[in-house]
């Protein structure tokens, strides 16, 4: 055989084992939405793949497309990093819980600012992104950093240009310690930014802050990680400054108020205890309540519950923070009641 | 027919090739014509496929207005006029992205446009044939490197080098016009209009190339021997002869300038404002519209978006009908038909 002969048959049977694995494989779940999520969403599936045969293959379209397409009833799981409110869940006979928690981190580009030197307040973070503190040797900074030689530099905003929900969760905070953003500005996936530069995606947005001396931005805390870029210490709600870690983020989810929240509904900003991060936010997962195939509604659920219980370790490696056992208990109780297929209970 | 001819001629018989057309039309009078069914399907074949061109254009006119009506109802011609655009409020306008649109394509042009003219008659009229060919390449080449690739370069490198060395130079010595008013940042308006410049010169100067080819010898030589400078014979005969090329060649550059989408998100600072600076960030329509379709959940978000579409959709047919009108007009200044 000749090399070529050889390439041709290694190619002819990797085809034919794709197809023959595509014919024998067992069930596939078809997922689409946030792509914050996506990369422990796909490790999960690729492992879970290994473990049962089941194929999970997710499409990180974004949020709002994964709520379109779940609406459509063209995938089994929708993912959203804002929640739906509880009555629009109510209108489509859709159910929703948090998969996986993250936190929002403010970054600056500050020459001779470390990682975790710059103290902020919650009304000088405000006052910064509504444009109104300009420089960064203000007297509001400079209160806070008693310590630390602040430059005269311009301040430069930078923000998300798309909608995001990394930019739903910021701009929560933001709305949720001032009443003049709340007013003014208002909360969702995209707003109209008094200041600043806008970045395509997390990855746009701390390449913008690389390059841009005296900026500051807000990114999911995996991106501010991986690029060793300049996190702020931030003061919550209880007064203390907290640094952004995986636990300061459980604590902030564990203080919240899961049980009695309609549909989940539960924004983790500025939340109380003494470690909570301020700035944090879950991702959720969107599925219909009433499924006519209880085995396929089964499979889907045992994937999440796989997650929950398993996908740990998974997450964490990719600074993911996995949901709190406490609150899993209460999503899997929901599962139980609200989950049916033909008016039986799917979850046991 | 030749072909027919031939084999019928080596066979003796009818041949093979008839016996298809012979099921259709047995009694026909003359055999001989009937292989031209072959040019009629042909003919057919180009006619719907020439026809499909105005049917799609059509139906994308339909399409955008179906899916902006929501926006265009609302807004009306307001929204070619107010610079707001706030999906909290869900308020929107396009003039800040029909600004941006506009102001890098002009930055691109200027730049392009007489670069590439430069570049096309110097491979034709002074370059050796040898690198000429190698520069020919090397321009096709640039002309197919992918968008996304600019923008990182423009991204990565080129903004960097702006905030460093162009933008702090500009600022000192031109800084008291309003157009050089700022903090450096590298990104914004005039490293985006660079870069769509960088990105449209091989399409204007291999197409100027092909066409200042085009100018016959005879009327360059017959002017040298007149005793006429390079300049002269540059000006006032390949130019005028080439003339209706180049205006065509800055046309395809201009058409792609306008839609460039990747290369400008990445460096534009996608800001929603208009501002006098070219130091300042903006949007274009393009840019705009990869940013925000995935997440524009809102009906009426949405249709401000595909409205925007619509917006440079006429943009784009406008500049091609202003384009084709004005060569006609100088056609006929110049004496022609």
């Amino acid at each position: 055989m000749s090399k070529t002969d050889k390439l041709l048959l290694a190619v002819i049977l990797f085809i034919a084992a794709n197809i023959a694995g595509a014919l024998h494989a067992g069930p596939i779940i078809h997922g689409a939405g946030a792509s914050f999520p996506y990369p422990v969403y796909s490790q999960w599936a690729h492992k879970y793949n290994q473990i049962t045969g089941v194929k999970i293959n997710y499409q990180s379209v974004g949020s709002g497309a994964g709520i379109r397409q779940i609406k459509a009833k063209t995938v089994d799981f929708g993912a959203s990093d804002a929640p739906m409110k509880a009555e629009e869940l109510d209108e489509s006979g859709l159910i929703q819980f948090p998969m996986i928690i993250g936190g929002v981190v403010p970054v600056v580009n500050i020459k001779g600012i470390n990682p975790g030197d710059l103290h902020l307040d919650s009304k000088t973070l405000t006052e910064i992104f509504l444009g109104k503190i300009k420089t960064w040797d203000d007297p509001a900074i400079i209160a806070l950093n008693p310590g630390i030689k602040l430059p005269s530099k311009a301040i430069t905003v930078v923000h998300r240009a798309d909608g995001s929900g990394t930019t739903w969760i910021f701009t929560h905070y933001l709305s949720a310690v001032s009443s003049e953003w709340k007013e003014r500005i208002g909360a969702g996936k995209a707003v109209s930014w008094p200041v600043g530069v806008g970045g395509k995606g997390n990855e746009g947005v701390a390449s913008y802050l690389q390059r841009i001396k005296g900026s500051i931005g807000y990114v999911e805390y995996a991106y501010a990680l991986q690029n060793q870029l300049s996190h702020i210490l931030l003061q919550n709600r209880a007064g203390e400054y907290v640094p952004p870690s995986m636990e300061t983020f459980m604590a902030a989810a564990e203080g919240a108020d899961w049980k009695h929240s309609a549909g989940f509904y539960v924004v983790l900003v500025d939340q109380p205890g003494k470690k909570s991060w301020p700035i944090t936010g879950a991702s959720f997962i969107i599925l219909y309540k009433e499924h006519g195939d209880a085995v396929h509604a089964e499979t889907l659920l045992n994937f999440f519950d796989w997650c929950y219980k398993h996908g740990d370790e998974i997450a964490i490696e990719l600074d993911y923070v996995p949901i709190p056992d406490s609150v899993v208990e209460i999503i899997k109780s929901a599962w139980i009641k609200e989950i049916k297929s033909n008016g039986k209970q799917v979850w046991h | 027919m030749a072909l027919t001819a031939l084999t019928s001629k080596w066979s003796g018989s009818v041949p093979a090739v008839w016996a298809v057309w012979d099921v259709w039309d047995e009694n026909s009078p003359d055999r001989i014509i009937k292989p031209v069914a072959g040019d009629r399907v042909f003919r057919w074949i180009t006619t719907v496929c020439a026809a499909a061109i105005p049917v799609l254009m059509a139906g994308l006119v339909c399409v955008m207005v179906f899916n902006s009506h929501l926006a265009l109802k609302k807004f009306g011609l307001g929204f070619l006029t107010s610079t707001a655009w706030n999906p909290i409020t869900q308020e929107y306008g396009a003039l800040s992205s029909i600004f941006g649109t506009g102001v890098s394509t002009l930055i691109a042009m200027l730049i392009a446009m007489p670069m590439g003219l430069a570049v096309a008659l110097f491979l034709v009229e002074w370059a050796p044939p040898k690198l000429e060919a190698f520069f020919g390449t090397a321009i096709e080449l640039l002309a197919a490197v992918p968008s996304i690739i600019y923008g990182m370069w423009g991204l990565f490198v080129f903004a960097p080098f702006m905030a460093d060395h162009v933008q702090p130079l500009l600022g000192r010595y031109l800084g008291f016009l309003p157009l050089f008013k700022g903090p450096p940042m590298g990104i914004g308006m005039l490293t985006t209009g660079i870069i769509l410049a960088l990105m449209i010169l091989p399409f204007i100067s291999s197409v100027s190339r092909d066409v200042f080819k085009m100018v016959p010898s005879v009327l360059k030589e017959s002017a040298y021997g007149l005793g006429a400078t390079n300049w002269e014979v540059t000006k006032g005969v390949i130019l005028p002869y080439a003339l209706h090329g180049i205006i065509g060649a800055g046309f395809l550059g201009l058409g792609r300038a306008l839609g460039e989408t990747m290369a400008v998100t990445f460096v534009i600072g996608n800001s929603h404002r208009l501002s006098a600076s070219l130091f300042e960030t903006g949007n274009s329509i393009a840019s705009t519209l990869a940013n925000e379709f995935t997440e524009a959940s809102e009906p009426l978000y949405l249709h401000a978006l595909v409205a925007l579409g619509l917006v440079l959709f006429l943009i784009t047919v406008t500049s091609q009908i202003a384009a084709q009108l004005w060569l006609r007009h100088i056609i006929k200044k110049a004496g022609g038909k």
